[in-house]
């Protein structure tokens, strides 16, 4: 019997969407999953957690003044993993878990494979990308205990219902020094959708014009329930912010359907996105790259066909 | 003080990978410095700017034609290189390892910087372990800093716009992100400079890197084939908007 963890990530005290995919993965016969919540919100989330297949959940309390220290979540975390036993944890490769888990790896001197889309328990394989989003790479991890950071949205999640006990864990002794947070949040757009966790995202680049033009892609992102991306292009000319930015060096998406309006769909563009499950292109440009690589594509402007739709939904 | 930059010597975004055998690309193709060790550079040179007497070297554990990306490095503001000889590739545990080795064995660190990931393998964690082995603070995907008398005040950026504020003691680890600063292309006159500054070379074998059972190691690539097929909408904006919303209710079932 091995003890599997998964850390899971609360958004204002529910659980994210993408943990129960990352649950799904981790499920296994003669497996224990044990489920850790660092946000002293255990009892409210064990409905979900349970229905998922978890049987234990592990409830870190740490002191007021050090729950948003990613240090001292880290330390905590890896006592509760000594302390339960835990030889392989899993956790999302979302900004929270990307300041998270190598903190633990490092600590642990333990391996870690991050943005991985799938695990093998069994072998201890982990697949992940490499190279701009052109390999896909296998990873064997050897050691004691194994981490990796789960790409949200990669894994279907399955139901598999259990019943849970939780136990509470006491970390409000456990202090990082070296490190501490003076502040926290400043979201531009805190209601905006997470990139990186949205099931629909709606792109612009080049073909957006300007900035006010990115308004109409936010419209229409309110009615379809999408997360609003852009192109370097768009960033780089100061349409929209770089937090917004998909591609090699901005957020790495998976989302059902990925909507790119005005965007030509270069391989740095494309190291972000491809991994999307379906692509819909908007160009009118029709020597345009991302004209060959989507699933549907419409060779008009953006600018014309996105307002219709936004229109149309709001009619029902 | 004395600032490490820690850079990667990778291949180009744009090139073809292709390859060899079961778990290595073909390495003949356009390799350059790592992008996000860009800003890294940047950020260092305009410490030693406000900072006199501030040295900048910049570290790269690679092969030995990863000496080019370290020129690139120096005509970019860094002063000295280390070149770290390897002949085969390490995971992130022992490349922390023997850049921890060569910095202690170099002089005594004030500040390290990494770029927040490598864009060709990406694992996100070297500055995690860096920092570990030293017992330094760490910040990854920063993109505000302020160095103070004994403390670095730094912001670093989540999805979505949302920062935290960390305050952490010196000296300290830094993964920089891409808001941190524009990168200070190099003129030709640091590209003639650069040629002259000197870069040491050290043998990896000579840093006594001990084995370890822990560890990551690539057994098999695959290239990431798309089997994509497009299909054009036509007609006009309200077909199209029809058959979009067609599409994203009952294919791919979002609506």
């Amino acid at each position: 019997m091995k003890n599997i963890g998964v850390i899971i990530e609360l958004d204002k005290g529910r659980v994210k969407e993408a943990n129960l995919g990352m649950i799904t993965l981790a499920r296994a016969k003669d497996v224990k999953l044990f489920a850790f919540v660092l946000d002293k919100q255990a009892i409210s989330v064990k409905a979900v957690l349970e229905s998922f297949g978890i049987t234990t959940i592990v409830e870190i309390c740490l002191a007021k003044d050090q729950q948003n220290n990613p240090a001292t979540r880290a330390k905590a975390m890896i006592n509760a993993i000594k302390k339960f036993n835990i030889s392989m944890v899993f956790g999302l490769c979302t900004a929270m878990g990307k300041d998270f888990l190598p903190r633990m790896a490092a600590l642990l001197d333990a391996p870690l494979v991050m943005d991985c889309f799938f695990v093998d328990l069994e072998q201890k394989t982990a697949r992940t990308y490499q190279y701009s989003g052109k390999i896909i790479a296998t990873i064997q991890l050897s050691g004691q205990t194994l981490l990796f950071g789960i790409r949200p949205n990669a894994i279907e999640p399955v139901k598999a219902q259990e019943k849970a006990r939780i136990l509470k864990f006491d970390s409000s002794h456990v202090f990082a020094g070296g490190l501490r947070v003076l502040k926290s949040g400043g979201a531009e757009k805190s209601t905006a959708i997470n990139l990186a966790e949205a099931d629909v995202i709606i792109a612009g680049g080049r073909g957006m014009k300007n900035s006010e033009n990115f308004n109409i892609l936010f419209q229409c992102a309110s009615k379809i329930n999408a997360a609003v991306g852009a192109s370097r292009v768009a960033v780089d000319s100061g349409w929209v912010p770089y937090s917004m930015q998909v591609g090699q060096t901005g957020e790495k998406v998976s989302p059902k359907v990925y909507i790119a309006c005005g965007i030509s769909g270069s391989i740095q563009h494309f190291a972000g996105m491809k991994t999307s499950g379906m692509i819909i292109a908007i160009n009118t440009d029709e020597n345009a790259s991302i004209l060959s690589n989507c699933d549907y594509y419409v060779k008009k402007d953006a600018l014309e066909i996105i307002p219709v739709l936004t229109r149309i939904l709001d009619n029902g | 003080m004395q600032i490490y930059v820690c850079i990667k010597h990778v291949p180009d975004s744009a090139a073809n990978i292709s390859i060899i055998g079961k778990n290595s690309i073909d390495e003949n193709v356009n390799f350059l410095l790592n992008p996000y060790d860009e800003h890294a550079l940047t950020e260092a040179a305009r410490i030693k700017n406000n900072l006199p007497g501030t040295e900048v070297i910049a570290v790269c554990l690679g092969k030995a034609d990863a000496e080019k990306t370290l020129r690139s490095a120096l005509a970019m503001g860094a002063d000295r290189g280390i070149l770290i000889a390897k002949e085969k590739n390490y995971d992130s545990r022992v490349t922390a390892l023997a850049l921890k080795a060569a910095i202690e064995h170099d002089g005594k660190p004030g500040l390290i910087f990494t770029g927040k990931e490598s864009i060709d393998e990406g694992g996100m964690q070297t500055m995690f372990r860096i920092g570990a082995l030293f017992d330094f603070p760490v910040a990854t995907n920063v993109v505000k800093l302020d160095i103070e008398a004994d403390r670095a005040v730094v912001v670093c950026e989540l999805s979505g716009g949302i920062t935290h504020t960390y305050e952490m003691s010196l000296p300290c680890v830094m993964g920089t992100g891409r808001g941190l600063n524009t990168p200070r292309y190099p003129t030709f006159p640091d590209v003639v400079k650069s040629k002259k500054k000197p870069v040491q070379k050290i043998a990896f074998t000579d840093l006594n890197i001990k084995a370890s059972l822990a560890g990551m190691r690539v057994i098999e690539l695959k290239p990431l084939y798309q089997a994509r097929q497009p299909k054009e909408i036509k007609g006009d904006a309200t077909v199209v908007a029809k058959e979009l919303i067609r599409i994203l209710k009952q294919e791919a079932k979002v609506l």
